[in-house]
């Protein structure tokens, strides 16, 4: 199969502190790769560099080219989108105006009506149709994850990376949203899955990471990670079975 | 102080109101937007009112010469770096925008010159020559440091005052000028005296107020350009850029600038450097609001308006002083409350 995308080596330093240590990590076409790990790992930081929103060294491919250059805008135009950790929503804003900019990098190369996507999210999202004309900044924790994945389906991403989008929430939200994903791949967007939930996203994913310490400690087929009793003690939370 | 002096005083505070809150909005959405305390703003206005009156006493003003040779070094600059990625899929846009455009205003203006009495043809000249500016601006001195500090921003913006007073200097002289743009007549009501000059200011100022309010509701660009003020890495994310957002912001800071400079040059004579001083008045309108809330900015705006008026009939010659020190006690009261006018250091 071939990548959507392929990172070589990426290295982030905060100052003079170096959070990441040379990370690889392949996304095929199509697939869902997830990228678990403790706090401060360095997650965050990863999908931060690979979206441009912070500077790397180390190469990052994406359909093909090197992109480790180019800004935050370019790359959301060429298909690349971040639903970071802290969702970044426009909170003084209506629901539907957060997902009209969504979309405002289709808009601005000149796709035309974008009422018919927007009517798409709501009937992925119900919730988001009642709330449709109220503040971003008003919507409840769940709500606004939900806001946050639409707005960035509207600007139709060939690869999506997703910062926890069940942190915070009820157990069943989280299946939804989880299905959300995995409806997604169908339809052939490659997704990139940063989770604390790591039974979850092993179970969705194709392919897992163990991320530690800003260094990639573990990798394998999704099913094979779940067996591992390293992974399992660590991030399932089965004390038993590295016995 | 009669009732005929009060209202005819009130008038001058509304007119000159109008105007600071036309001037605080351009400021507000320039600061939100790009983190930029635009002192240049001012500059707009003195080159508008005088590109204006050059026309109308028969010349092209210098302002033009200088249209075509910054749109060059734009020219240059972009295309050069078009050059080095090897992508040339926005040179036509550089060269419509930064050659072609400057080249057809000269054009009009050099028509333009030799029609003396063709008001709106002069209108629209001089909006042809101020507007380009704002965004030729941005991409010389802001975009480069667009992550800089507001601190260094500030200090760009001072620079940039103090080259274009200086060019504005060397444009128009020394001397004072005036336009005439609506005719001038006047009419009474009851005791007042009203001139249409300042109707015509007043009406102006509140179309382009509900303009900018439908463009900021309503549009999809004048949405991106709140989003980006209220969270520049979520417009990131979506697309929207900082060269888009901040050269769209000066370009409504440039037409907010050269509207209000056609719009006084028929009440103020204009030296080079008077625009400044009266964006400083937007300026404090603006700081009333605490740089981000346009409704309260505007009520700030028309208050300046009224302690100008006021002051200048009881203690002329502190007229200035009474104005600026307004600052120190709004600053005080501001940073009682929560204070909005923070620096955004986390990114
Ligand atoms: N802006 C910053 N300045 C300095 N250090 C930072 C900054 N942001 C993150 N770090 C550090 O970099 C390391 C990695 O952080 P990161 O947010 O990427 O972790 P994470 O894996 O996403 O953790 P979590 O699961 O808690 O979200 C941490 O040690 C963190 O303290
Ligand atoms: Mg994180």
């Amino acid at each position: 199969m071939s990548a959507t995308l392929e990172v070589e080596k990426l290295a982030v330093s905060y100052d003079k502190v170096e959070a990441l240590h040379g990370a690889s990590l392949r996304v095929d076409k199509g697939s869902i790769v997830t990228v678990i790990g403790p706090n401060g790992a360095g997650k965050t930081t990863m999908l931060a560099a690979m979206m441009g929103l912070l500077p790397s060294r180390g190469a990052i491919v994406y359909g093909g080219r090197d992109i480790s250059m180019m800004p935050v805008e370019a790359r959301v135009d060429e298909g690349l989108c971040l639903v970071p950790e802290r969702r970044e929503l426009f909170s003084e804003m209506s629901v539907e105006d957060n997902l009209l900019l969504g979309a405002f990098s289709r808009i601005r190369r000149g796709a035309g009506k974008i009422d018919g996507d927007i009517e798409e999210i709501f009937t992925r999202f119900p919730r988001l149709k009642e709330r449709r004309r109220q503040l971003a900044g008003t919507l409840s924790g769940g709500e606004r994850q939900m806001l946050a994945l639409g707005r960035a389906l509207m600007a139709k991403p060939q690869l999506l990376m997703l910062d926890e989008p069940s942190l915070g929430l009820a157990p069943r939200i989280v299946r939804d949203i989880f299905h959300v994903i995995a409806s997604l791949r169908s339809s052939g967007v490659s997704i990139l899955l940063v989770e604390q939930n790591a039974r979850a996203a092993l179970q969705v994913a194709d392919y897992g990471y163990v991320l530690e310490l800003g260094e990639v400690v573990l990798e394998g087929p999704a099913a094979s990670l779940v067996t591992n009793p390293r992974v399992a003690e660590t991030y399932l939370g089965l004390a038993g079975a590295a016995d | 102080m009669n009732l005929s002096l009060a209202l005819w005083l009130t008038q001058d505070a509304v007119v000159n109101g109008a105007v600071y809150a036309l001037l605080a909005l351009a400021l507000i959405v320039v600061y939100t937007v790009t983190r930029v305390i635009f002192v240049p703003q001012g500059e707009f206005i003195s080159f508008a009112a005088l590109s204006l009156a050059t026309l109308q006493n028969g010349k092209v003003p210098g302002t033009v010469h200088l249209l075509i040779a910054t749109g060059l070094v734009v020219a240059v600059l972009d295309g050069w770096r078009m050059a080095k990625t090897r992508d040339f899929s926005r040179l036509p846009r550089l060269v419509l925008f930064n050659i072609a455009l400057p080249l057809a205003v000269a054009a009009l203006a050099w028509w333009s010159a030799s029609r003396p009495t063709d008001v709106w043809l002069q209108v629209l000249v001089t909006l042809g020559i101020v507007i380009p500016f704002g965004s030729m601006i941005y991409r010389l001195a802001y975009q480069p440091l667009a992550s800089a500090s507001i601190l260094v921003l500030l200090i760009v913006s001072v620079a940039v005052h103090y080259m274009m007073v200086g060019l504005g200097l060397v444009f128009f002289g020394g001397e004072g000028l005036r336009a005439s743009i609506f005719p001038g007549f006047n009419f009474d009501v009851g005791i007042l005296t009203i001139s249409l000059q300042s109707i015509g200011i007043v009406l102006s100022s509140v179309v382009l107020m509900v303009v900018l309010w439908l463009y900021f509701g309503y549009t999809v660009y004048g949405k991106a350009l709140r989003a980006t003020a209220m969270n520049r890495i979520g417009s990131r994310l979506v697309g929207i850029s900082t060269e888009f957002s901040g050269k769209l912001s000066f370009t409504l800071a440039a037409l907010i600038g050269a509207i209000s400079g056609i719009l006084i040059a028929p009440i103020t004579t204009v030296y080079y450097d008077t625009g400044f001083l009266i964006a400083l008045k937007g300026f404090v309108g603006a700081i009333i609001g605490g740089m981000g809330s346009y409704p309260i900015a505007a009520v700030g705006s028309l208050l300046v308006g009224f302690l100008e008026s006021y002051s200048s009939f009881w203690a002329s010659s502190f007229k200035e002083s009474i104005i600026f020190t307004l600052i120190i006690p709004v600053l005080l009261w501001r940073s009682l409350g929560k204070h909005r006018i923070e620096e955004e250091e986390e990114e």
